[in-house]
């Protein structure tokens, strides 16, 4: 196991002069590996590569503003969320800040979370609940601008896009700390 | 010795079963729970059994000493071969099935629990392995479901299944418990009792891929620090895990117990990552994808992040700490005659093997070790037993396990006093189970 691990990290050292080098060897040239599994261009796995980064990475083209998120969000959130994103069967969305110390903390987009993309990224991944994937980009950058409108961090007045959506600063920002054990309880 | 059950009570379906009221001290007969109602197995006399079978036990014992004669399935030949192609328990132990705490709002997202009060030794059946799901269960086309490594790796990589099962597997027991494992005894004893306390909790034995292995295929950019593990489920539910601990001990699933991988648990690949909150150990992998810092995905920002009392949260606390409960007795047995039993339960550390458990009969003034029988494997369910005779009074059962950095299990009381009251995840601290003198057994 040592010896995979020295290889391993030769290999790692050597990506860097491997990519200089890529356009004389065939992408198995390098591998100690079996082998197995067939390569691929990472722009064909673009369907799939949903995932969205703090900084932005992985936002798509595309902007919506919070009046059509509105619309959006009654077509296809409110009958789960509610009417004012207050919560049903389906998570509140809206309110809880200044409870996170209290008895009764609501954890919601505005007192909780800590990144404006983490909403693109699970609202483009994961909602609707009965149709997961089923919203346009600007539909996503819509009803996050109005969910963010409807928490008080964005005026009325905005439209979000790739270059607007990690700018926006959420309430808790600095509300997470790091896992203290072991060591400690 | 015979097995019986009661047909006093009503056969109930698990989501029946639901009660998403607050605990109370009536909890324990909930009809979930009071269906269960049998004479537990490898105990002499039916010395510890549920409320429903004292009476017939009593008639039976006041008829006097039994004369054996042949029984008639032993006068008959048997059913044929294959008659179930796929074998079933038997008939009476129907009511050994996972059961549902709190009906979800969404018919698919929620959990259902493991029966640990009527499983031995250390290993889960495949069939009672406790779920957890966001967006229900994908039926996916093993033959068409591809498993991507790619992002910030030398060479972009397709596996298939069939890709996996050519490259060199590992198997290993491991427990799998979910981060919100027994939240139900933050605020002291719920009066659940333990399929509901402790029963996001399972261990089998994982066969797979390391995660090492595949990595070799594609190489690791050196700027990779992260891993992220989406499914392809509805959720497509995805957390990012720190590389370097995980790198040499994270394993691509596809078997379980020897067979694939059950449609709940994951079916046709899952990330496993041993000793880790379960959420992290993604069902139906569809893409690992190295990245240079964590995404903040909804999981492992809103969700997955422990509350602290002064409002800041905990992110990314991945270890399950030391923990163990005692299986038998708990809540729903009861003791019927004074005498020997042996106390049985199970630890278990997301840190490494257990060393030791403790048990206290009088709710935690005096300890003493436990046997730990079976194999004592690394992040697996350990069985433990003690010996102990009742005397026919009240007795506090409490179990306290430690693993092998020297971690002890916690009282409740020192994970309030360091987390508050709201934390709600990584509850693992000492359970207490009150015995009665008439031998009820409660959790208060």
């Amino acid at each position: 196991m040592r010896e995979q691990m020295h290889k391993r990290m030769i290999r790692a050292s050597a990506v860097g002069v491997a990519t200089l080098v890529s356009a004389l060897f065939s992408a198995h040239a390098f591998a100690a590996g079996y082998g197995v599994g067939t390569p691929v261009p990472e722009s064909a796995l673009s369907a799939w590569n949903v995932d969205v980064a703090p900084n932005g990475r992985g936002l798509p083209a595309g902007a919506g503003d919070v009046a059509h998120g509105k619309d959006v969000f009654a077509a296809k959130c409110a009958m789960c969320h509610g009417a004012a994103g207050q919560g049903g069967i389906g998570d509140a969305l809206v309110g809880g800040q200044g409870t996170l110390a209290s008895d009764k903390p609501l954890k919601t987009i505005g007192s909780y979370w800590p990144y404006a993309t983490t909403l693109f990224d699970y609202i483009r991944r994961a909602m609707p609940y009965n149709a997961p994937q089923s919203l346009s980009a600007d539909d996503v950058y819509a009803v996050s601008a109005y969910l963010l409108y409807l928490n008080g961090v964005v005026p009325e007045s905005t439209r979000l896009d790739a270059k607007t959506l990690p700018q926006v600063k959420m309430p808790n920002r600095h509300g997470f700390v790091p896992d203290p054990r072991p060591g400690a309880l | 010795m015979k097995r019986t059950l009661s047909h006093a009570t009503k056969r109930q379906t698990p989501t029946e079963s639901q009660s998403a009221s607050a605990p109370t001290r009536s909890a324990p007969a909930s009809p979930s729970f009071s269906q269960r109602r049998r004479v537990l197995g490898g105990l002499a006399s039916g010395a510890l059994l549920a409320p429903a079978l004292k009476p017939a036990i009593a008639a039976a014992a006041d008829a006097g000493p039994t004369l054996l004669t042949p029984a008639p399935w032993t006068l008959t030949p048997g059913d044929p071969l294959v008659a179930s192609p796929y074998g079933m328990p038997g008939p009476a132990e129907r009511d050994v099935i996972r059961r549902v705490a709190r009906r979800p709002a969404m018919p698919g997202s929620g959990s259902s629990n493991t029966p640990l009060q009527d499983l031995v030794g250390s290993i889960t059946p495949n069939g009672l392995v406790y779920e957890r799901h966001h967006a229900g269960v994908p039926k996916i086309d093993a033959d068409q479901h591809r498993l991507a490594v790619h992002g910030l790796v030398r060479q972009p990589m397709l596996f298939s299944i069939d890709d996996l099962l050519r490259l060199p597997s590992e198997s290993h027991v491991y427990f799998l418990e979910c981060s919100g494992n027994t939240a139900s005894e933050w605020r002291g004893p719920s009066g659940l009792p333990l399929q509901f306390t402790h029963g996001l909790l399972s261990c089998c034995e994982w066969t797979g891929v390391r995660l090492s292995t595949l990595l070799d295929e594609t190489g690791i950019d050196p700027s990779a620090h992260w891993v992220l593990a989406e499914g392809a489920d509805g959720a497509a539910m995805t957390r990012s895990l720190p590389l370097a601990p995980i790198l040499e001990r994270a394993l691509v699933v596809y078997a379980q117990n020897g067979e694939r991988l059950r449609p709940e648990n994951g079916y046709p690949v899952r990330f496993f990552v041993p000793g880790f909150e379960g959420n992290t150990h993604v069902k139906w992998l569809r893409r690992l994808k190295l990245i240079p810092a964590p995404e903040m995905t909804r999981e492992e920002t809103s969700k997955y992040t422990d509350l602290l009392a002064d409002g800041r949260a905990r992110e990314f606390v991945f270890e399950m700490d030391a923990k163990s409960v005692i299986t038998r007795p708990s809540p729903g047995h009861r003791l019927t005659t004074q005498g020997y039993y042996a106390i049985s339960g199970i630890a278990w550390s997301g840190r490494g093997r257990i060393t030791r458990v403790d048990v206290s009969t009088d709710g935690g003034r005096t300890w003493r070790a436990a046997r730990l029988t079976g194999a004592v494997q690394d992040r697996a369910l350990t069985r433990f037993e003690a010996d102990w005779q009742w005397n026919g009074g009240p007795a506090q059962l409490q179990s306290r396990a430690v693993d092998e950095t020297g971690y002890v299990q916690p009282t409740r009381e020192a994970l309030v006093a360091a987390r508050g009251l709201n934390s709600y995840y990584h509850y693992n601290g000492i359970q207490s189970w009150r015995v009665d003198a008439d031998g009820e057994v409660r959790n208060a």
